[in-house]
Parts: C-alpha cells; sequence; structure tokens
C-alpha cells in the first residue's frame, strides 16, 4: 500500500513532487538571530538617546537594594526607569517605586531562567522612552544563562556579592567576561567571610582584563557615588559619540 | 530551564525557514551541540518533545542532536588540544594563554520539511 502512495506521488501525479520531503540547509547559530534582534534594539535606543544597562546576578546578591540606593543618588540628574524581571512576583518592582518613585515595570519571564532581545523590547514598549535617559533592566538572578542572550543593552553590568566568595569568576566564567562593569557587594560583611578582594580582581581580570571593579555596600552606601558616576559617564558617552 | 529558552528560539528560527520555503511540515530538525556549549543534550530532547507538541506544523518534529568535540588553542606554543580533558592550561606547554577554537556551537544545521 506505501509503495503504492509512493509510485502515486512520483508518477501519478508529478505536481505532488512537491510535498516531498525537502532538507533545508539552515548552518545558524540560534544566537544569531537574538544578536540581530539586540543590534536594532540597540541602534533604536541610540536615536532616542537612550542608555540600557543590562544588570545581572545570582539572587540575593542585592541587586535591588543597589538600585534604589543608586537611583536616589542619580534622580535629579537623570530620568531613570527600571523594567524587572523576574520568573514571578511584582514585589521588586514594587519596592523599587516606593523606595524612589520612579517608573518600574515587572517583566515576567513565565518560567524562562533569562531575558532575550525580543522581551526586553516588549518591556521598553511599556515604558515612556520620550525623555528618558537611562533604562535599567534587572535580569533574572542567575550567573548562567543571562549571560548567553544578549539583550541589546547598551553596557552590561553584574554584582556579586561577599558571601558567594572571591572563586565565583572561575566558576561562571562566560558571565565575567562579557561584563563592563563588577560591582562587589556587601562590604560590611568582609570581616566574616573569606572574602579575598585582590584574588577576585585578579579572577575577574583572567576573564576580562577591561572589567571595571568598584567594591560598594548598598546597605551603608560605601562605593555608590562611584557607581553612580560610571552611569552618569556612560549615558553621557552614549548621548554625545 | 536553559534549554527550554534554546528550545523556543529554535522553533522560532525554524517555522520562519519553514514559511519561507513554502513548507507546512517539519519532519526532523538537525542541530549541532558543541561539547561545551552548556546545552545538555538529553534535556534539549526533552524540552523540545514538550514544546513541538503545541506547535503547529511541528507536532511530532524529531530532534537529531550532532555532538561536536571542543578544541583550544594554545598562543603559548602554537597548537591544538581537547578542552575537555584539559581545560584552560595547555597539556603540552603548561600556558593559561589559550582560548577556545571550537565547541561552543548551538547552532541549527538543517532541517526536513513538506
Amino acid at each position: 500500500m506505501q509503495e503504492f502512495y509512493y509510485l502515486y506521488h512520483r508518477i501519478i501525479n508529478p505536481d505532488r513532487q512537491m510535498d516531498e520531503v525537502k532538507v533545508i540547509e539552515i548552518k545558524k547559530s540560534i544566537f544569531e538571530e537574538n544578536g540581530h534582534e539586540a543590534d536594532q534594539l540597540r541602534e533604536e535606543l541610540k536615536r532616542k538617546g537612550v542608555f540600557l544597562l543590562n544588570l545581572m546576578s545570582s539572587p540575593g546578591s542585592g541587586k535591588t537594594t543597589t538600585l534604589i540606593a543608586t537611583i536616589n543618588e542619580l534622580k535629579d540628574k537623570l530620568k531613570v526607569a527600571v523594567m524587572e524581571a523576574d520568573i514571578d512576583s511584582d514585589v521588586d518592582a514594587l519596592k523599587i517605586k516606593e523606595a524612589t518613585g520612579i517608573e518600574t515595570i515587572q517583566l515576567h519571564t513565565g518560567g524562562m531562567c533569562h531575558l532575550d532581545a525580543e522581551m526586553t523590547r516588549q518591556g521598553l514598549d511599556n515604558l515612556p522612552l520620550e525623555g528618558l535617559d537611562l533604562a535599567i533592566l534587572e535580569n533574572v538572578g542567575n550567573l548562567v544563562c543571562p549571560a548567553e542572550f544578549d539583550t541589546g543593552a547598551v553596557r552590561n553590568a553584574m554584582i556579586l556579592s561577599v558571601p558567594e566568595g572571591h572563586d565565583k569568576p572561575l566558576k561562571y566564567p562566560l558571565m565575567f567576561s562579557i561584563c563592563d562593569l563588577v560591582l562587589i557587594n556587601k562590604t560590611d560583611v568582609l570581616p566574616y567571610f573569606d572574602f579575598d578582594m585582590d584574588k577576585c580582581r585578579e579572577y575577574i581580570h583572567l576573564r576580562n582584563p577591561r572589567a571595571r571593579v568598584i567594591p560598594i555596600c548598598a546597605r551603608t552606601g560605601e562605593g555608590i557615588p562611584e557607581f553612580a558616576q560610571w552611569l552618569l559617564d556612560s549615558v553621557k558617552d552614549w548621548k554625545t559619540n | 530551564m536553559h534549554e527550554l529558552g534554546i528550545v523556543f528560539h529554535i522553533i522560532k528560527e525554524v517555522k520562519k525557514v519553514a514559511q519561507e520555503n513554502n513548507c507546512s511540515k517539519v519532519s526532523k530538525v538537525v542541530m549541532n551541540i558543541g561539547e561545551v556549549s552548556t546545552v545538555v543534550p538529553y534535556y534539549l530532547e526533552d524540552c523540545w518533545n514538550w514544546a513541538v507538541a503545541k506547535e503547529e506544523g511541528l507536532q511530532d518534529c524529531k530532534l537529531e542532536i550532532r555532538m561536536l568535540d571542543a578544541v583550544t588553542w594554545c598562543d603559548g606554543c602554537k597548537s591544538e588540544y581537547p578542552t575537555v580533558a584539559h581545560g584552560k592550561t595547555c597539556p603540552h606547554c603548561g600556558s593559561g594563554n589559550t582560548w577556545l577554537l571550537r565547541g561552543n556551537e548551538i547552532e541549527i544545521q538543517e532541517i526536513e520539511a513538506i
């Protein structure tokens, strides 16, 4: 029966040869399409004069607290908005809005461990970009997957907190190699942990010699002015060059 | 979780290519996966089977995974060595001045479609 069917396809109804299995060569990295979308997004942001920072870290490293301290330092100088990406809940977006008064939105990744360029664009579409200087994307807390997908951000930054240990750049090399800035948070608990700051810097620069490292403490405010200045300079640079 | 995101990217690309080629049904997707790409092949397959069941034109589409060896280049002695066995340090000269030549691919090689 199957043979007959085959013959029908091939001989009796030559037009139906169109239906035969075609092998289509693609030979394309799955990151390629995302890379294009990210480049397009950056071009668009450049035209609008909006600087997008992609902030990554492990869960619990202090991203939200750091952002609140930094935004309060910056909000008289720049118009800032925050996109919070999480698998679920909107606690972070509410917390930042309450503590700083700026525009925040919550993105849900629907169980996914990272944001890609398309999801970032959808988030930006929901922000009033007019007059905005700085948009900060707080990525899903994870040191692995977010490093692999270009979000379309102008710069990547990450927070490593003291309790996580100074060996993290060795364990998560990709994350450290794509970040322009590494903030080392919770310096107030340094006396209680075997965290070697010099080793940490050495390991980070092994992965990425150009990465800027700033030790901070979001709770006490140490290093926050330096981070805020880095943001001011980066935004200015993006708008003028 | 990571593999699921990758599966969504594959599906998006495959559907686009199928449409461009006027194909209504994709029966097989062949992927090249590098040894150090961080993709776990059987997770990828699990996520794939779950995700395609809901995609029109992709139901029952098979995923074929071709693994590619990872190779690192040593700038110290200008030679290559297998990455998985030796990591960042060159087994020939002990140099750490090395970088990955290949093995981190997550690439759609081809599809079979009608």
